[in-house]
């Protein structure tokens, strides 16, 4: 029975939103509406197991003192922190509010150190191109030729630098013929790939042929 | 002198990326505290985005979807302040929701920002909404198909979304007249089109990370009225729409950096080029 009911429940929801999706009539739609409050409310257990499970993790490194623990234990502190603060510190009005404690540590820690990791892939974005964007071959050459025009395309100084060539010779619309064209088609191209492969291992769900979602063998 | 001219271009192709790091810092940092105009052309794609809105009538009800974190905000965040400004100016109902839980938090900060430059604030509830993060991701949208008060049965404050004015005669898409989507990743553009565009015909726009937008752009056109991609994107929106903000700002930053990268990817294959003659004489 352990392998069965979720065979059963994934074939079932499986078969039901394929069908509410071409049939619009009772009681697809119904169902569809159950099916979407129960995948929201197993979503939002998921957070909940998210958060013990990263407590559990980080709490066995701490424990058990492997390799850079500090940084698990720092994890720990600052999950506990937000939450305390979020739900007793808040002066009597909602944490979400600007002004209490939790939205200050939103605002001057976590959307700043955010930011920071976002940032950094500009610096390395910036060593990656000097050392990747060489034509060594012919294939480099094309990505090399595609990166440089939409780089300068992209910004104000391409069209200055190409301002008395014809219009359609300006380097913004060099960029933006390569991110319609080009970048369209191949773009196209994955996706149909990722979109037949999403309906194989669907029918695959479905149909019970895959079951290593289940764990075990 | 052919020994020492081979050690100067291998030089140049070997640059220690402590120093690409600082000339990119420089690049960076230094044109905030400039006064710099540019003349930034607009692309089709903005200008697409921006006509639709512009269609819009006065009082139109607009639900706008913040999927991204802070990390994203230098790109998004100037979107969604002037796009906010903007339906501040032309008395849109402004309902936001989340896919990302700091969405809701991001609109926040945005609608202040977009309520201080008007002069004139967003009546909570009657006006404007904030709907908050709801978790299941694309499942969200769809249940938003058949039911958004059902979907999002309280606000972000916790306040029971049927009691509010804004909320009254919305049931589904059919009553939003246009969708805005601020994405940085997944759930995101692409959710929004599959299940919302696809299946219940909405109106959909988008602002995306300038890493995230190529992957959009084949949905352009039919599915998708208008991206705006990256800083660029920001950019253009905040001159079709008058209100220069962050992102022209930002912008010279941008262009200083790109220009720099180029320049070092063109000394790189120079240098390149040079030594391979060198080396292709050797075997000779």
């Amino acid at each position: 029975m352990k392998r069965e009911v979720p065979l059963i429940i994934c074939a079932t929801v499986g078969i039901v939103l394929i069908f509410q999706y071409f049939i619009p009539a009772e009681p697809f739609g119904t169902l569809n509406q159950v099916f979407s409050d129960w995948f929201q409310v197993i979503g939002a257990f998921a957070i909940w197991l998210g958060a013990l499970n990263l407590i559990k993790v980080s709490g066995n490194n701490v424990y058990k003192k492997r390799k850079d623990w500090p940084y698990s234990l720092l994890i720990i502190i600052s999950f506990f922190v937000m939450v305390i603060v979020g739900f007793f510190f808040s002066g009597g009005r909602r944490f979400q509010d600007q002004g209490t404690a939790f939205s200050a540590l939103y605002d001057y820690v976590y959307s700043p150190l955010t930011s920071m990791m976002f940032a950094l892939l500009a610096f390395y974005v910036g060593s990656a191109s000097y050392r990747a964007f060489r034509a060594r071959t012919k294939e480099a050459t094309v990505l090399l030729l595609a990166a440089f025009f939409v780089m300068l395309g992209r910004v104000p100084l391409g069209d200055t630098l190409t301002s008395w060539l014809p219009n359609w010779l300006h380097m913004s619309n060099i960029a933006n013929w390569i991110m319609n064209i080009p970048n369209t088609a191949g773009q196209r191209a994955i996706m149909i790939g990722i979109a037949l492969g999403t309906v194989s291992t669907s029918l695959r769900l479905i149909l019970g042929i895959e079951r290593s979602y289940l764990g075990g063998e | 002198m052919a020994i020492e001219n081979k050690g100067f271009w291998q030089k140049l192709m070997t640059i220690d990326r402590r120093i690409i790091f600082i000339f990119i810092f420089v690049a960076i940092s230094v044109p905030m505290f400039l006064k710099i105009e540019l003349k930034i052309p607009v692309s089709p794609e903005v200008e697409s985005l921006y006509q639709t809105i512009s269609k819009l009538p006065d009082g139109a009800k607009v639900l706008v979807s913040l999927d991204y974190d802070p990390g994203s905000e230098p790109e998004l965040q100037p979107m969604a302040e002037t796009f906010f400004t903007y339906c501040l100016q032309r008395k849109f109902k402004v309902i936001v929701i989340g896919l990302w839980p700091q969405g809701a938090i991001q609109a926040e900060h945005a609608r202040i920002v977009a309520e201080e430059k008007v002069g004139r604030k967003f009546e909570y509830g009657v006006d404007y909404i904030n709907l908050g993060y709801q978790a299941g991701n694309e499942m969200v949208i769809q249940g938003m198909g058949s039911s958004i008060p059902q979907t999002f049965s309280v606000d972000y404050f916790g306040t029971p979304t049927t009691s509010f004015p804004i909320m009254q005669g919305v049931t589904n898409f059919s009553n939003i007249d246009y969708v805005f989507n601020l994405s940085a990743g997944y759930p995101g553009t692409v959710e929004w089109v599959l299940f919302a565009v696809d299946r219940f015909n909405v109106i959909l726009g988008a602002g995306n990370t300038a890493v995230q937008a190529p992957q959009v752009y084949p949905y352009l056109g039919k599915q998708l009225k208008g991206i705006l991609g990256g800083m660029k994107g920001g950019a253009e929106f905040e001159i079709l729409t008058g209100l220069k903000g962050r992102a022209v700002k930002y912008m010279v930053g941008q262009t200083f950096a790109h220009t720099i990268i180029v320049l070092f990817i063109l000394i790189a294959n120079i240098a390149y080029f040079a030594t391979r003659g060198k080396e292709k004489g050797k075997t000779v």
